[in-house]
């Protein structure tokens, strides 16, 4: 997609690339035309292609001592613990990596939500991503099972009686995904070969959602549709990758702290606990990064009502694009969208609370209507601030805002349109 | 298929591609099949089929919990007291109308499947605001007859196929 046509230098490189034109997708990563204004919510990308490969590595190392039996599993798992050499770090960075993975995911999705990323013509970009997000939590949720301590179980037993819910076939719906008349070794060995397969399919997903956005490019904060190559652009390498891998450093700062220095503060002490099918521990909660989805699914007082809550939830923002009748993409020009989307934010960190306390009393009643703020702000107050709000003007290019002012005005379009006046 | 301006006459040709859609799918299906069926309980899963149980040591208000094909069974043996107010209830009140003269054959004895109908949690015994079973997971109430009468649960716990072998023995299943 490089507007120009590249050759290689050496005569071996011209040989092979145009056999197989590897250094020219090379060349086009590298040379990329990018946004001059990304900040440093740009940098989640590269940092959840970190995550993902952490996981697949660390998980591959896993998979050689743990042993996928309801008899053997828990003490698998120990015998990682303390016995395999380095077994407690890949276990921990596995298990911690699962909660940044989803904390990078989360930041980069918010990001697209401010910044408009999610609108035409990134439709698709959006929509990929949604998937790779529900994969994420399906290869979270089997990873969690397999330690097969007494959280896995339960949490295994409630999440795959959400399918039960199905009216007629959803009880041998629920019957085929346990392999047994309830959660039994079939299902800890399917979940197992499922958890290892999933983060390939998000693999094949993510070059997908790469190529799609070099379709366009990126979107950048100010939101508007650029030239590139242009003034407004940058190579990617060297000036992203460098803004990227410092990102990344600081980001590994934070992982590191959990892994060395918390490293169950995000797990549950019950997992410590071998399942036992005749106990329900006292209080079942799943990982935070679940917790405002069930939120929602506890809000609803009838059963496949909260089911169907729940996964509209998630469902929803593969919508978003066509909900968001507002043709300007960047919160920054969008007064009235800045605050609803701040408070957004704040019902979803709501949810989250409530979805890890009990749901009874004031709890419930906060988690109801915190649910019904969510489903409003893509139902109602997203479609009709699109025609309601009044933006305020958007420049003409990255550059204008800054330069518009001074001698250089002029170099500093980069585009021919009229003059305009600026902010 | 690239249909020319000689507008919609079927032919040969269109026969001919609706049988092969037809057989291959057909085909597809049959290949397809065996690898969803594989993952329904096998030969071994099925085989557990059933479980008997010594009750001869049970008192009057003692429950105990047995495994039967993965999941909890309750034996409630009820107090008279525990059956009145099961039999009081007007099964017009219930989320899920049954009589607990059909859940519990031998009022004495209640024997149900141990599992919240919701998501599948175990419920605590002698708990709740109905002296029944209360599921600590997601808050519903069961009465002294295992039926819903408050909560998220859509209906009572369910009652499975059991008999009394002999005045001390049920076997389940």
């Amino acid at each position: 997609m490089s507007d120009h046509e590249y050759t290689p230098s050496s005569k071996f490189g011209k040989w092979f690339n145009d056999r197989l034109p590897l250094l020219t997708l090379a060349n086009h990563l590298t040379d990329y035309p990018t946004p001059k204004n990304l900040n440093y919510w740009w940098t989640f990308g590269g940092i959840l292609t970190f995550c993902l490969i952490t996981q697949i590595v660390t998980g591959l190392v896993l998979a050689m001592h743990y042993i996928a039996h309801a008899d053997m599993a828990f003490s698998s798992v120990e015998h990682i613990m303390r016995d395999v050499n380095y077994g407690w770090l890949l276990r921990y960075v596995h298990a911690n990596g699962a909660s940044m993975f989803f904390l990078a995911v989360y930041i980069h999705i918010f990001r697209s939500l401010f910044y408009g990323s999610y609108k035409s013509p990134r439709e698709i970009i959006w929509i990929l991503g949604i998937i790779i997000y529900l994969l994420m939590m399906a290869a979270a949720f089997m990873g969690y099972v397999l330690p097969w301590g007494q959280m896995s179980f339960w949490g295994a037993t409630v999440i795959t009686n959400l399918f039960s819910a199905i009216p007629l076939v959803g009880e041998s719906i629920t019957t085929w995904l346990w392999g047994g008349y309830s959660v039994d070794n079939p299902t800890l060995t399917r979940f197992f070969t499922l958890h290892y397969l999933i983060p390939f399919l998000i693999l094949g997903l993510v070059v997908l959602h790469i190529w799609a956005l070099h379709v366009p490019g990126n979107n950048n904060p100010v939101g508007i549709d650029i030239k590139k190559p242009s003034k407004d652009t940058v190579p990617f390498h060297p000036y992203i990758v460098i803004k990227d891998a410092f990102a990344l450093l600081m980001f590994c700062i934070v992982f590191a702290l959990f892994v060395f220095y918390q490293p169950n503060i995000l797990g549950h002490a019950d997992n410590y606990i071998e399942a036992d099918p005749l106990v329900t521990p006292a209080h079942i909660v799943p990982e935070w990064y679940l917790l405002p989805f069930y939120a929602i699914l506890r809000s609803v007082p009838d059963k496949l009502m909260g089911v169907v809550a729940m996964l509209s939830a998630i469902l929803i923002l593969a919508a978003l694009p066509w909900l968001d009748t507002s043709k300007v993409r960047s919160a920054v020009f969008r007064p009235l969208f800045r605050q609803f989307y701040w408070i957004l934010v704040a019902d979803v960190l709501i949810l989250g609370y409530v979805g890890a306390m009990p749901a009874e009393g004031l709890y419930l009643l906060i988690a109801r209507v915190a649910t019904a703020y969510y489903f409003a702000h893509f139902l109602i107050i997203l479609p009709v601030l699109g025609w309601k709000e009044k933006t305020t003007p958007l420049p003409l290019s990255i550059t204008e805002p800054v330069l518009g002012g001074s001698p250089n005005f002029a170099a500093a379009r980069s585009d021919e349109k009229i003059e305009k006046t600026i902010k | 298929m690239s249909d020319q301006k000689d507008e919609k006459k079927t032919n040969r040709r269109d026969f001919l591609f609706t049988a092969t859609a037809a057989a291959g799918a057909v085909g597809v299906g049959a290949a397809v099949w065996p690898l969803v069926d594989q993952m329904n309980p096998d030969a071994s899963v099925k085989a557990l089929a059933s479980t008997e149980v010594d009750v001869s040591s049970m008192q009057p208000g003692q429950s105990l919990t047995v495994l039967w094909r993965g999941k909890p069974v309750f034996i409630k043996r009820r107090t008279d007291d525990e059956i009145t107010k099961a039999r009081a209830v007007d099964i017009n009140d219930l989320k899920h109308p049954e009589k607990d003269e059909d859940r519990a054959k031998n009022p004495e004895w209640l024997v149900m499947l141990g599992i919240c109908t919701h998501l599948g949690c175990v419920p605590l015994t002698d708990k709740g605001d109905y002296d029944g079973w209360f599921c600590p997971c997601h808050g519903s109430h069961y009465d002294t007859s295992g039926r819903i009468r408050k909560g998220p649960a859509p209906t009572n716990m369910e009652i499975p196929k059991y008999e009394f072998v002999n005045t001390n023995t049920i076997k389940i299943g």
